[in-house]
């Protein structure tokens, strides 16, 4: 039983949560491994409506495979078929959709807090898949979940994530998740791309990959949005690599054990080198595997623990 | 008609006055004031026992959206919001659709206040044309029709170049250039204070010193052009502090807070993401708001207003980024700052009577009110143990977007006389 | 509601295997032998039974039948009104295509376990057959299941609670049956 009702950010996340997410996503990715029936009828009946209110296609596709591995019914809304964009409010949207009396909501949004408002118009359970800038906990599930399959344990751990920080609501969630669960995180990034106050994680900061390369247990590269060089923030994508990029050079002084993650999609050539993509430190498609069984365990954790009734 | 106020306790710097006394209204004006009036045939007898009688509230700047908005407020709805809080007089911000930036638009504001006849509305002019910050509105022919001030409120004139112009402007006339700080170039998309804020939930920040700056800068013109400078609502120490020591040189700096920027702070703003708390300038930090309520005492700062700023309830209901800036504030403030400074004894009632009339009235070149006969008959009546709920029923202006909503205080404005007609009525306003 | 008290001993650890021992000849002479044959716990105690079983044939056919443990959290029918905690993993190392799987669980009751547990086997191939080995067997089915091979047929009452303990996991081999405390010694 989780001790939180929906999930919308890690930092409401106990170690004892993020352990069960963990544990219960071990067993959903036994059956993703089967050779056989790759489903369960765990969640047969229960309807989760997946609202994507900005494009997405990878987090969409992780969830909707998780839904279906579930048996659970999926609804599609979002994007150009949803009526947001023609100016109905969202708490018009939800609650059209939750007088269709549905389990939970799957929300990506583009603004922060968004979640937060679905809850208010619904009685269904929330998972945040993305609001603004702000948080994206099943990704940080996924890459705990990652890091936790390498090293067997999250505890003491070092992670670098290296990136446009300021932008990212991946950060935002994995480096209190990981903090949580005693791993010591070092945000890596220039200046205009720091966060406004890396005290809030509890973490330390730096502007020299290279510093701390060495040191690492595992290094998170963040996608780098291209949009976001307008403004200057960075001068170019040869700067950006050259300074920031995981090249293969940085990559031969990481330590023997450590591993590369990045949530996708990647700029091969920015902010990593294609070689080092697809290198054997490289976890980044066991990242995307890692999704649908996490996801299905939040799933399952959230709304097998609706009622907490006693066992027969 | 004439009113008796009987043995209320009068409150008034200007004369001195801090002690029980009865005050005779007739007509338009303060007839007389002593320790015990006989009613004259025919007066109403109102029972000031307990009660406080101050010169009628002023709050200088509002935004009442008449005309363009008046989905949000218009200035009928704006002035009974206005008498509900006490007040006799309040400054309309010029950002209306089409700005206030002729004299024919500030007339229409004045005819229709009068029209409605519950509270003086002195309408701002724009410093410049539809406050686009490229070339000076009309000031001179708004003026002439009774401007009270000049703004381009909602948000500041970026160019230096262009400030100074419209400083330079304005110093021929007798009156003050309000001034919406803000580096738009530093405070972008932010929409929450910068810093822990802005990291927690995961939303751009806009930072104090996008404020500072052009505090500085106009600060440095006022020096320069010789304008008598108002700096609205303040919210950092270090803008405080930039006022504190322009006053110590002399020159026509002032400076007025928020309620919101006096008694929330950052902190407040929870994951609920509740939008009546997102502000422009933004909620600060506590610190900053222990040093405005420290100014507000020590006289850096010289009035209080509350920058109501009504905005319609989908405006509102919805993702903080792109819900509307701003509170409505006219019915909180009296009864925030009885219960947060006056009633525990943190501010005195003449230094209210200061912040909340006296000083604004003087700031917007407004004839003093006193009570003292002769002088014009506006004065509100204050109940200290009134208790009030802020709930949506008890706000009467068009719109609910009270970042104080669920409060209880203690203390507020009983009855307000304009120009000697009782337009609050023991808490009603009169219809 | 009243707390659960120990009612009766059913069984004794003597009495338990010799049960495993009788239902190991059986599975044997219904089966032919040992041949294409695997031995399949329901998680939490059917698992050391399954273990024991399998020992057990190996003793008489000399070849031990692979063993597998099977978790039935993700298919049960009442999802919503408890939570399992999963923290036992379905691991079945052998090919059940075409075997004769033996299902070997504690307690039958209602039969929704073995229910959840047909389908979860389903799902992991065609089996030949699938036959169903119990210690114990309380009555009261909810479904058209019944039981090939069971160790002691114990009737009881909705009220009571048939406990078995496996040295493996608790330390002892027994059969308890427990009922609930009415309150009237003193309960609540």
């Amino acid at each position: 039983m989780l001790s939180v009702r929906h999930l919308i950010d890690t930092t409401s996340l106990t170690a004892d949560d993020i352990t069960q997410i963990l544990d219960t996503a071990q067993s959903f990715a036994e059956i993703n491994a089967r050779k056989g029936i790759k489903k369960v009828p765990a969640l047969r009946g229960r309807t989760i409506v997946n609202l994507f209110l900005e494009p997405s296609t990878r987090t969409r596709s992780s969830f909707e495979l998780a839904e279906k591995r579930l048996s659970a019914d999926a609804l599609n809304m979002g994007g150009s078929t949803s009526s947001v964009v023609k100016g109905e409010s969202l708490a018009d949207t939800i609650q059209t959709i939750d007088a269709m009396n549905v389990d939970m909501f799957v929300v990506r949004a583009r603004f922060a807090g968004t979640p937060q408002k679905v809850i208010e118009n619904t009685d269904a359970i929330v998972i945040n898949a993305g609001d603004g800038k702000h948080q994206h906990p099943t990704q940080a599930m996924l890459d705990l979940y990652t890091m936790r399959e390498h090293f067997g344990h999250l505890d003491g751990l070092k992670v670098a994530i290296v990136g446009d920080l300021a932008h990212s609501r991946v950060c935002g969630s994995l480096a209190p998740a990981l903090k949580t669960m005693g791993a010591e995180v070092t945000l890596v990034a220039p200046p205009t791309f720091q966060v406004g106050d890396p005290s809030w994680y509890g973490c330390s900061q730096t502007n020299h990959l290279d510093d701390v390369i060495e040191e690492m247990d595992v290094v998170y590269m963040l996608r780098v949005q291209l949009e976001r060089m307008e403004g200057a923030a960075i001068p170019s994508r040869r700067e950006y690599n050259r300074l920031y990029g995981l090249s293969l050079e940085r990559e031969s002084r990481m330590k023997p054990d450590a591993i590369i993650c990045h949530p996708g999609p990647m700029n091969r050539g920015m902010e990593i080198d294609a070689e080092v993509a697809d290198c054997a430190r490289s976890r980044i498609l066991d990242q995307v595997t890692a999704g649908v069984a996490t996801r299905m365990a939040e799933m399952y954790l959230l709304l097998g623990g609706e009622h907490n009734g006693i066992s027969n | 008609m004439a009113f008796l106020i009987r043995g209320a306790h009068v409150v008034d710097p200007q004369v001195g006055l801090d002690k029980v006394q009865d005050v005779l209204i007739e007509g338009k004006v303060v007839a007389a004031v002593a320790d015990a009036l006989e009613a004259p045939e025919g007066a109403t007898i109102i029972d000031g026992a307990g009660k406080y009688l101050v010169p009628g509230l002023v709050d200088m700047h509002v935004h009442f959206r008449d005309p363009g908005f008046e989905h949000k407020e218009t200035i009928a709805t704006g002035s009974r919001a206005a008498a509900h809080g006490g007040f006799t007089d309040v400054a309309t911000m010029p950002n209306t659709d089409p700005v206030t930036d002729t004299g024919a638009e500030v007339r229409y504001q004045i005819d229709t206040a009068h029209r409605v006849g519950l509270v003086h509305v002195r309408p701002m002019g724009a410093l410049t044309r539809d406050e686009k910050g490229e070339s000076l509105a009309e000031i001179g022919d708004m003026v002439m029709e009774g401007a009270a001030a000049f703004s381009d409120d909602g948000h500041g004139v970026q160019s230096a170049g262009m400030m100074k112009t419209c400083m330079a402007y304005v110093s021929q006339f007798d009156r003050v250039v309000c001034a919406h700080c803000e580096v738009e170039s530093l405070s972008g998309k932010g929409v929450v204070n910068s810093g822990r804020t802005a990291t927690r939930l995961g939303m751009f920040g806009w930072p104090p010193f996008a404020e500072e700056l052009e505090i500085y800068r106009d600060i440095e013109l006022s020096r320069s052009t010789g304008c008598a400078l108002h700096i609205c609502h303040i919210s950092t120490a270090k803008g405080l502090e930039l006022v504190r020591s322009a006053k110590a040189e002399g020159l026509r700096v002032t400076c007025e807070v928020t309620p919101h920027h006096l008694f929330l702070c950052e902190d407040d703003i929870t994951d609920a993401y509740n939008t009546n708390l997102k502000m422009n300038p933004p909620l600060r930090t506590a610190e900053d708001a222990a040093a405005m309520r420290a100014g507000l005492l020590d006289g850096t700062i010289d009035c209080v207003v509350t920058d109501h700023a009504p905005h319609a309830a989908h405006e509102k209901d919805c993702e903080w980024e792109i819900a509307y800036f701003g509170c409505v504030g006219l019915e909180t403030s009296l009864p925030l700052m009885l219960a947060n400074m006056v009633l525990p004894g943190k501010m005195s009632w003449q230094r209210l009577v200061e912040v909340m009339a006296i000083n604004p009235r003087q700031l917007l070149r407004l004839k003093p009110v006193r009570v003292e006969a002769g002088s014009a008959a506006d004065l509100t009546l204050i109940d200290p143990r009134r208790v009030v709920h802020v709930t949506p029923d008890y706000l009467v202006g068009k719109s609910k977007n009270s970042a104080f909503l669920g409060l209880t205080l203690m203390g507020c404005a009983t009855d307000v006389f304009m120009d000697g007609r009782r337009t609050l009525v023991d808490g009603t306003v009169v219809s | 509601m009243g707390d659960f008290v120990p009612k009766a001993a059913i069984m004794d650890g003597d009495a338990m295997r010799r049960a495993m021992t009788r239902i190991a000849h059986e599975i044997c002479e219904r089966n032919e032998g040992a041949e294409n044959l695997g031995i399949v716990g329901i998680v939490s105690r059917g698992v050391p039974l399954a273990e024991i079983l399998s020992a057990e044939i190996a003793e008489i056919e000399g070849k031990r039948p692979p063993v597998g443990q099977l978790d039935v959290s993700f298919y049960r029918d009442d999802i919503g009104r408890h939570i399992m905690p999963v923290t036992h993993a379905t691991n079945v190392p052998f090919s059940i295509d075409g075997t004769n799987v033996v299902l070997v669980d504690d307690v039958l009751y209602t039969g929704r376990t073995v229910r959840s547990a047909l389908d979860a086997l389903m799902d992991l191939g065609r089996p030949r057959t699938v036959q169903l080995a119990v210690m114990i067997d309380r009555g009261h089915r909810e479904l058209p299941i019944r039981a090939d091979y069971v160790g002691k047929n114990v009737p009881s009452s909705h009220n009571e609670d048939v406990r078995v303990r496996i040295k493996a996991m608790d330390g002892e081999n027994s059969v308890t049956i427990w009922a609930k405390d009415d309150g009237k010694e003193g309960g609540r």
